[in-house]
């Protein structure tokens, strides 16, 4: 018998496919996965001590860069979060404005989704093409903020600046080019036997795991449960939209795959139905300057993410700085079934299962 | 047209009548003329690799929706000049752990496997420098040694990521061994020799491609594999071991990896070329042309392939080899063989 012995080896903090800071201390036998542990920490910017030294405003654009590639979307958990606290009514155009930017984000960050995996399992020109599309949902952030990665639109009561009128046609063309953009995805990665090899029947997520890790999002809907906050809990104006949560039957990285193709259709559909019934008129409520809400007021308010349920959980002490902030990371929490997923797999499969729980650092590490 | 035909070959015939001339045995001629010609692979070989890379990264340039290289000279065509220059310049760094004479050699026996190939590729009519009894198992034979260099570079590395690329890579490269030859022996059968002229002359009529075409595409798919290129490139994966086994080498001993793997990509195609498309046979132009072309067609397929396709995984590869490239080609044997046997 010839001897072996377990090789452990560093996959990360600086390696070509670990999205960011992320290190997964990995105990291989050969090409098998033994044990995967997760080190986290290596983009920590204590953004939750941050925000107890700035006002409710100026943290504001702080958010944008907890989950950096949905930028839109952190800020307007934030921004409600803060409002649910003070009981203010956001004016109607900016909720379907706010709407309309979230699901862009969405769009523009299950684009990357697509992209990123696809160059993690080396299939190169799948990367190219999802950024030239999501270039055009940067462009509309441009427009928009000034900004196109990390734009600061929303406001506490309302967003920055009303919809420019270059918006409407990039936003139009952007929603009728989209079927297109997603055919090409399928002509290029979908449909390909290579990749539909290394990710069926990898990293199965089953359904009750998900459930006791608290995984959240695509990841969760994946694994076969049809828990979308848009539906179970509906903030802003989301129960007037007409839209499905697809839920996968798996939980393998192919159903957490299809599952960010399909939820970028139902974003595009909400999009062109607030597009529809946007209304005029105000785009901010009134907010006093210095936001002081009332001592020991607290408030938890979640959102659908595209990763998963952000969440902010905000005390106040009665000052104009939040006594307390604590956010719910969904990066972070779905990270946490890596090791369970990728235990028994192969090394690509690892690979495949960094890309397929989409963690973004920067939310993780917060 | 009959000058341009023979060009080479009465160069050749001019060098080794001068060099009598002079006063040198014929024996001593023929050894400076095969040390010229050695010269002039690489030479050809060296010019060859600066248009493929150039070529392969416009290429992957237009298939991603980019530009590529566009800023030295005209089409950027001056780029990979650039880069042999910087990576000529680069600090040569040995890591203190490595093992440093194998460390050092593996480039080295790399790039000299893959230029051993040329000896036998007939560029032209009549123009390869030795045409052996046995041309094709030579190849076969001399190209499955570049397995060697792989491991002696992962495993002089002493690195972990590098020592994964090199288990990769020979349990690759011996996989796909056998699919290849496998594939190219229905092929010898037909043509009833090993010499690559005897071979060429047998295409004729019709290409071998026609007669063989499953051959060919496991043929194919076995090169992919064994040039260590995408969808099958384990060895260098940079998407998991960071760049497999080359993770340690840096300037020049690198480059001679990356320089050997095109070496051995236009070998192989070459090697299609003669052996399903006819080699050097072509109307209008000279054969010393029609050998590049095909290959260079060839390696658009393997370039068109590596840009589009993502990265197999490992278990899936070796039993791809296993348990259906091998059956294939075996039952293609087995039909030839009947074929050959009942139809002659």
């Amino acid at each position: 018998m010839i001897e072996s012995d377990f090789i452990t080896i560093n996959v990360g903090p600086q390696h070509p496919s670990t999205h960011g800071g992320l290190h997964a201390e990995t105990v291989l036998d050969g090409e098998h996965i033994v044990d995967v542990k997760v080190h986290l920490g290596y983009v920590h910017r204590s953004v939750e001590k941050i925000a107890e030294s700035r006002t409710y405003t100026q943290f504001i654009p702080y958010n944008s860069r907890l989950d950096y590639l949905a930028t839109h979307l952190p800020a307007m958990g934030y921004c409600q979060a803060v409002e649910k606290l003070l009981g203010v009514t956001v004016p109607e155009r900016a909720e379907y404005i706010r709407v309309i930017m979230a699901e862009l984000s969405r769009i523009a960050s299950h684009m990357l989704f697509i992209g990123s995996l696809a160059i993690d399992i080396g299939a190169t020109t799948g990367l190219i093409y999802c950024f030239r599309d999501r270039e055009r949902i940067m462009d509309m952030f441009e427009m928009t903020s000034g900004q196109r990665l990390i734009a600061s639109y929303m406001r506490i009561g309302g967003i920055a600046e009303d919809l420019p009128e270059e918006f409407y046609p990039a936003v139009k063309s952007f929603l009728d080019d989209l079927p297109y953009m997603l055919d090409e995805y399928n002509n290029l990665l979908t449909g390909n036997e290579i990749l539909q090899a290394r990710l069926k029947n990898t990293g199965i997520l089953p359904a009750d795991k998900a459930i006791a890790y608290g995984v959240s999002g695509p990841n969760l809907r994946a694994s076969g449960i049809a828990y979308d906050i848009r539906k179970a809990e509906p903030y802003s104006i989301y129960e007037r939209f007409d839209f499905d949560v697809p839920i996968g039957s798996k939980g393998d990285n192919w159903d957490r795959f299809l599952m960010r193709i399909r939820e970028i259709e139902e974003s595009a559909k909400i999009i062109r139905q607030a597009l529809q019934d946007l209304p005029e008129g105000e785009i901010r409520a009134k907010v006093p300057r210095i936001i002081k809400p009332e001592k020991g007021a607290e408030v938890y308010h979640r959102i659908e993410s595209s990763k998963g349920e952000l969440g902010f959980y905000i005390v106040s002490d009665g000052s104009e700085k939040p006594y307390r902030l604590h956010v719910r990371a969904p990066s972070f929490i779905n990270l946490g079934v890596l090791p369970l997923i990728s235990r028994g797999g192969k090394l690509q499969d690892l690979i495949a299962n960094i890309a397929t729980l989409d963690p973004v650092l920067g939310e993780a590490d917060r | 047209m009959r000058g341009a035909e023979t060009f080479f070959i009465d160069l050749a015939r001019l060098i080794v009548t001068w060099l009598e001339k002079q006063g040198m045995s014929p024996l001593v001629a023929d050894i400076v003329l095969l040390v010229i010609q050695f010269i002039c692979i690489a030479a050809i070989v060296t010019v060859n690799i600066i248009i493929l890379i150039w070529l392969e990264r416009k290429i992957s340039g237009f298939i991603q929706q980019r530009l590529g290289p566009n800023r030295l000279g005209p089409w950027g065509i001056f780029q990979t000049i650039a880069d042999a220059i910087k990576l000529l310049t680069k600090e040569d760094i040995i890591p203190s752990q490595t093992d440093k004479i194998i460390f050092r050699t593996a480039p080295i026996v790399f790039i000299v496997i893959s230029l051993m190939l040329y000896v036998v590729i007939p560029f032209g009519d009549g123009m390869a420098i030795v045409d052996l009894n046995m041309g094709v198992l030579y190849f076969i034979s001399v190209g499955s040694l570049g397995t060697i260099a792989l491991l002696m570079a992962g495993w002089g590395s002493n690195n972990k990521w590098s020592l994964l690329g090199a288990m990769r890579a020979v349990a690759q490269m011996i996989s796909y061994e056998i699919p290849l030859a496998f594939s190219l022996l229905g092929v010898i059968m037909i043509a009833g020799s090993l010499k690559m002229s005897d071979i060429i002359a047998a295409q004729n009529n019709v290409w071998f491609v026609f007669l063989q075409p499953v051959a060919f595409i496991t043929y194919f798919i076995a090169a992919t594999a064994e040039l260590n290129r995408g969808p099958f490139d384990m060895p260098e994966a940079e998407q998991e071991l960071t760049a497999g086994a080359y993770t340690e080498y840096s300037g020049m001993r690198w480059a001679l990896f990356f320089l050997a793997e095109y070496t051995n990509l236009f070998a192989v195609s070459a090697m299609a070329a003669v052996m399903f498309f006819g080699g050097w046979q072509g109307p209008w132009l000279p054969s010393w042309l029609w050998l590049p072309i095909k290959a260079y067609i060839i390696m658009l397929v393997f370039f068109w392939l590596k840009w589009t396709l993502p990265r197999i995984r490992m278990d899936h590869l070796m039993s791809f080899s296993w348990k259906v490239l091998i059956p294939v080609t075996l039952v293609n044997l087995v039909v030839t063989g009947c074929v050959l046997q009942f139809f002659k």
